[in-house]
């Protein structure tokens, strides 16, 4: 195994193998492209399945503009402004991990992820209160006092659990992926340079951050917009 | 074993059309599959290994200009049969003069009729022949669909919305009626026969029905029954809109829009008040979504349609 | 599986010396742990070919009652209820873990890196958790079955999902769903192969058809998927916690459920058939012995298939009430996607043209696809016209008529593929005759089952029925019959192909003579794919028999 690859990594003119190729690659150009081309399509993927989301509310929010209208005026907007200013920053840091990463500054990379895992946590402390509050309102469909009258506030409210819900999902696998990535760092387990862990995590990161910037108005903004 | 059966009757007029589309493309499909079929038949023999055929090159415009060739006249074929498909959609879509409404509602797993004049009837339907007939069709529960082969229709009979399916019936006769949406347990169960008569025998077999209420007659006192009066009718305390005259007409909406009062929309207005409120009016009206059947939404949609004929002079 | 005694599996011995030596990659570690651990491709692809028979032959059980059943007009064989849960069985079980999963997983996954001379794909692990996903998806639906099934239908339509049925439809969309993910990870493997894992020399218009087929099936299962994820994850939201986006008692709306349902389930067909295009043109060329005609064309065309599928789903909604410029615009559209499969039909047939044909199995199948497709394809015409549709949708003229695009061209295409790479996958040569008599067979069984429907269909016959009126029980008669025979036609590769594996002739690396870089190393291929880094020379398909000249100059 170790005999073949090290054949044809010497024919791709690379005098010394890094350990972070792995075996079926010719070279590390190969490996991060695949690695980078892969990571972009799944985020195309995850674009498509939050798409047929946004593809529901966008019918029903034309279907029953003041139904929606009136009961996005009761999200918590504070929290929400709060938290989309909390995503931010982490992508801010976790950018700038990325960058730290490109010049092997191991300490700044940790730091810089433990920033992210910081205001990702508080994050969603801040969305778990929002919560708390959402249920103390009523505010879900399947509540017997639920407080808004028309129909098309079930639905307004039924995609805010979705959409939120599922971003609080993605939000966690991002979480767990920067703490693998912090913990490895840490134990020096990879070659900052050699490996893209820390350029992939910040692309997910990213995206993440991406798909709140359209979750906020939709769901927080448009309430407040008469 | 019953007998065989190969051609369907074809008792509508649509069914009449939808017949000349289908063995168009029955025979320009068979043309195809027998060229296909012979082709590889063809070099499948007279070029198996070894045989003395010729395999001269090919000259080099050959692959080229074929590939042009059967492209475009591929797409030329497709574009002028969807085109001739299409034409039989816009001649079907002007409105008759006048037809003959009949509500029909679906519900697991059954089929229930409503005649204008209040006869009712299960999983049967009578039409006159040489008609225009108009179904309106509401579903109770899950999605059905309504499936008369013979007349080459079907219409899926959606919960909350209201579709309709028309058609001018042309022979008299007896005709399976299927639902072509499964619908659950006793989906193969939900069949029936539409039965086509003379314009007299339809007449005659209306007068025949047992006197069911008149659908408006019905309406009418669901409205009391129901309680809508209480804020749509004259003296009431409530501000609410009055109905008489409403139907038909164009309400101004109090975000502005103008909209037509039609079975749709009074239909919305009764399940989901909130949607299209009234210019000048709180949107105070509860939902009577559950509180209604289907049948008794469609009586009390006959009723307000009633009103508009009353006052003439709007 | 590692208990079927591959005798003398490792080559080493017959090859004449000098070379390098590797173990086969079937040799190299035997424990069933070595299995179930693995990252090589082509064991995966293995592992995909038991699950996927496993799949298909409990998914033809239920298709087997299914014509019991309907071999008398009364339902007697089976309960209402019982004969809803069979079909719902059997289209879950056929759609997501046999047709889906079936040419991309096995045969693409054993050879799309040997097409491409690579080691491997590009995420090895990857690889083998989607084949556990798919197992545990697999494993959710096997599980409602035996729990009491489901009986929504394969389609899942909203309200009856949603709020009627009483079936375990939650567990079964949860291993759809899971499913859905093996799907997507399988898909970003193969385009970023494709993409980062061509050798030099490899440029995009020199990679074999099937490469391109597996690249667009790809494309569609990335950007489709996902959708239908998220449409089960709303349906299981609402049966589960009550929200209503779907149901019309609380503002939502069924119809939209499916809009977001066909938008992936109608590019999902083409995830069905693209690859079957991609093994038939390797079959056929290699059995003609000529190059592919119209090598751009075929690539214009698998693309343009990939990218107009996604705009028509609305043909499945002619019926649903939908404005009557919404219905033209998708019939439109689906005639246009019509024509790239034309093109298609008429590259392969010119291929055979001045050829040197034989008729090995695969051919067999490759000319049975090619015929049972042109007319799935075309019945595709008579539903894409929307006045023809509203009479013939959802009869028994689609069952027809999608069991010929599925089965007659599909499982074709994946026999064909199967028997082709066999000796390249298993180092064994299959018995030749006992194949073609079962090429056959499957074609007349096949046309015999599902010719009758297209009758049924036009007179009028519903789908999903379990009793029906006695006018129609003669067709049902023949289809039935026809049932038989095709049932007895898979069974037989799965005898005689078993059989090769242990008293098959062993294979050369090349028994067809066949182009490719898959047929350059040896049969059954060592664990690193090629022992000396394969050369590219010439086009793919360089057949060029005596009478043939090399090439011609204008290489499209």
């Amino acid at each position: 195994m170790t005999e073949a690859h090290a054949t044809t990594a010497a024919s791709a003119n690379h005098a010394t193998v890094s350990p972070a190729l792995a075996s079926h690659f010719h070279d590390l150009r190969q490996q991060h492209a695949a690695a980078d081309l892969g990571l972009w399509i799944f985020l195309a993927t995850e674009i498509l399945f939050f798409g047929g989301l946004f593809a529901a509310y966008l019918v029903y929010a034309v279907l029953y503009p003041d139904g929606f209208l009136e009961a996005a005026a009761e999200t918590e907007i504070v929290i929400g402004t709060i938290n989309t200013a909390l995503l931010l920053t982490s992508g801010l840091a976790a950018a700038l991990a990325v960058k730290a990463a490109g010049a092997d500054m191991r300490r700044s990379v940790m730091v810089l992820i433990a920033v992210t895992i910081g205001l990702g946590v508080v994050f969603l402390g801040a969305k778990g209160y929002e919560y708390w509050l959402d249920l103390g309102h009523h505010l879900y469909p399947t509540s017997p006092d639920f407080p808004l009258a028309a129909p098309p506030a079930k639905l307004f409210w039924s995609l805010y659990w979705m959409m939120t819900g599922l971003h609080a999902v993605h939000i966690l696998v991002g979480l767990g992926t920067w703490g693998v990535v912090l913990f490895q760092t840490f134990r020096r387990s990879f070659s900052l340079t050699d490996n893209s862990r820390v350029r992939i995590a910040g692309l997910y990161w990213g995206f993440v951050d991406v798909m709140w910037l359209f979750i906020w108005p939709l769901l927080y903004l448009m309430g407040r917009a008469t | 074993m019953g007998e065989i059966e190969i051609v369907l009757p074809a008792a509508s007029s649509a069914a009449v059309s939808t017949d000349g589309k289908l063995v168009g493309l029955l025979i320009i499909s068979g043309l195809i599959t027998l060229l296909v079929t012979c082709l590889i038949g063809l070099f499948a023999v007279r070029y198996r290994r070894g045989s003395e055929a010729s395999r001269d090159r090919l000259p080099n415009w050959f692959a080229h200009d074929l590939e042009t060739v059967w492209t475009l006249a591929t797409v030329g074929l497709f574009v002028a049969i969807f085109a001739w498909a299409a034409s039989q959609d816009f001649a079907l879509a002007v409105p008759p003069e006048e037809s003959v409404e009949i509500h029909v509602v679906g519900k697991q797993w059954m089929w229930k009729a409503e005649h204008p004049g209040g006869q009712r009837e299960i999983n049967e339907l009578h039409v006159p022949a040489e008609e225009t007939v108009e179904l309106v069709l509401n579903s109770q529960d899950v999605i059905h669909s309504f499936y008369v082969p013979a007349f080459r229709l079907k219409q899926d009979v959606v919960p909350g919305h209201t579709t309709r399916m028309r058609f001018h019936t042309e022979k008299i006769g007896t005709y399976r009626l299927f639902c072509a949406e499964y619908c659950g347990t006793q989906h193969s169960a939900m069949i029936g026969r539409v039965v086509v008569m003379a314009k007299e025998d339809y007449a005659d077999w209306l007068t025949r029905q047992p006197e069911g209420d008149d659908l408006k007659e019905d309406g009418k006192k669901l409205f009391v029954a129901k309680g809508c009066a209480g804020c749509h009718y004259g003296s009431s305390k409530v501000r609410a809109p009055r109905l008489a005259g409403v139907y038909g007409s164009q309400v101004p909406l109090s975000d502005g829009r103008l909209v037509t009062a039609d079975d749709a929309y009074i239909r919305d207005s009764i399940l989901q008040p909130k949607r299209d409120v009234v210019a000048g009016f709180e949107p105070i009206m509860p939902s009577f979504a559950g509180a209604l059947t289907e049948g008794e939404l469609v009586s009390l949609t006959a009723y307000i349609r009633s009103l508009a004929v009353t006052e003439t002079n709007r | 599986m590692s208990d079927i005694p591959y005798r003398d599996v490792d080559v080493q011995g017959e090859k004449p010396g000098g070379r390098l030596m590797e173990e086969s990659y079937l040799g190299e570690k035997f424990s069933i742990w070595s299995w179930l651990t693995t990252t090589d491709h082509k064991r995966i692809g293995i592992l995909y070919l038991l699950s996927t028979t496993l799949f298909f032959f409990i998914g033809g059980a239920a298709a087997t009652l299914i014509r019991l059943e309907l071999f008398t007009p009364a339902g007697d064989l089976l309960t209402d209820d019982g004969y809803n849960k069979v079909f719902t069985l059997h289209g879950v079980v056929m759609v997501w873990f046999f047709l889906v999963p079936v040419i991309p997983s096995v045969l693409g996954n054993f050879l799309i890196p040997l097409m491409l001379g690579a080691k491997d794909l590009a995420f090895p692990r990857l690889n083998l958790m989607s084949w556990y996903l798919n197992i545990i998806g697999g494993g959710f639906a096997v599980w409602a079955m035996l729990a009491g099934g489901v009986d929504t239908g394969w389609t899942f339509y909203t309200p009856y999902s949603t709020a009627f049925a009483n079936s375990h439809v939650s567990l079964t969309a949860i291993g759809v769903f899971i499913s859905g993910f093996s799907t997507i990870a399988t898909g970003v493997n193969m385009i970023v192969t494709v993409h980062t894992m061509r050798p030099p020399g490899m440029g995009w218009f020199r990679m074999p058809l099937f490469v391109w087929a597996i690249y667009a099936t790809s494309l569609i299962m990335l950007l489709s998927t996902p959708v239908l994820a998220m449409v089960l994850t709303l349906l299981v939201t609402e049966r589960l916690l009550g929200l209503g986006i779907f149901d019309p008692n609380r503002g939502g709306d069924p119809i939209l459920f499916q809009h977001l349902f066909w938008f992936y389930s109608h590019p999902a067909v083409y995830i069905m058939i693209l690859p079957g295009m991609g093994v038939v043109t390797e079959v056929i060329t290699c059995f003609s012995r000529r190059r592919v005609f119209g090598y751009a064309a075929m690539v214009y065309a698998l693309l343009a298939i990939a990218v107009i599928g996604f705009f028509v789903w609305g043909h499945h909604m002619f019926t649903s009430g939908q404005s009557m410029y919404a219905s033209l615009t998708f019939s439109f559209l689906s005639f246009i996607v019509a024509v790239p499969s034309a093109i298609k039909v008429f590259n392969w047939i010119a291929t055979m043209y001045r050829g040197q044909i034989t008729f090995e199995a695969s051919m067999l199948y490759a000319m049975g696809f090619v015929g049972l497709f042109t007319m799935g394809g075309l019945t595709g015409l008579f539903l894409a016209s929307v006045p023809v549709d509203l009479h013939l949708h959802d009869t028994y003229f689609v069952v027809a008529h999608f069991h010929y695009i599925m089965v007659g061209g599909m499982v074709s295409a994946f026999f064909a593929g199967l028997h082709f790479w066999w000796p390249k996958i298993t180092g064994r040569l299959y018995p030749e005759t006992a194949a073609q008599i079962a090429a056959l067979l499957m074609f007349f069984g096949f046309n015999l089952t599902f010719f009758p429907q297209y009758i049924l269909g036009n007179i009028g016959m519903p789908r999903r029925y379990h009793a029906y009126p006695d006018a129609f029980q003669v067709w049902h008669v023949l289809s039935s019959a026809g049932a038989v025979i095709l049932a007895a036609a898979y069974l037989m590769p799965l005898g005689y192909l078993v059989w090769s594996l242990i008293w098959g002739k062993r294979a050369p690396s090349n028994p067809w003579r066949a182009s490719g870089l898959e047929w350059e190393t040896d049969s059954p291929p060592p664990k690193h794919n090629f022992l000396t880094n394969p050369t590219i020379e010439g086009s793919v398909y360089d057949y060029h028999p005596a009478q043939e000249p090399r090439r011609e100059p204008a290489d499209d």
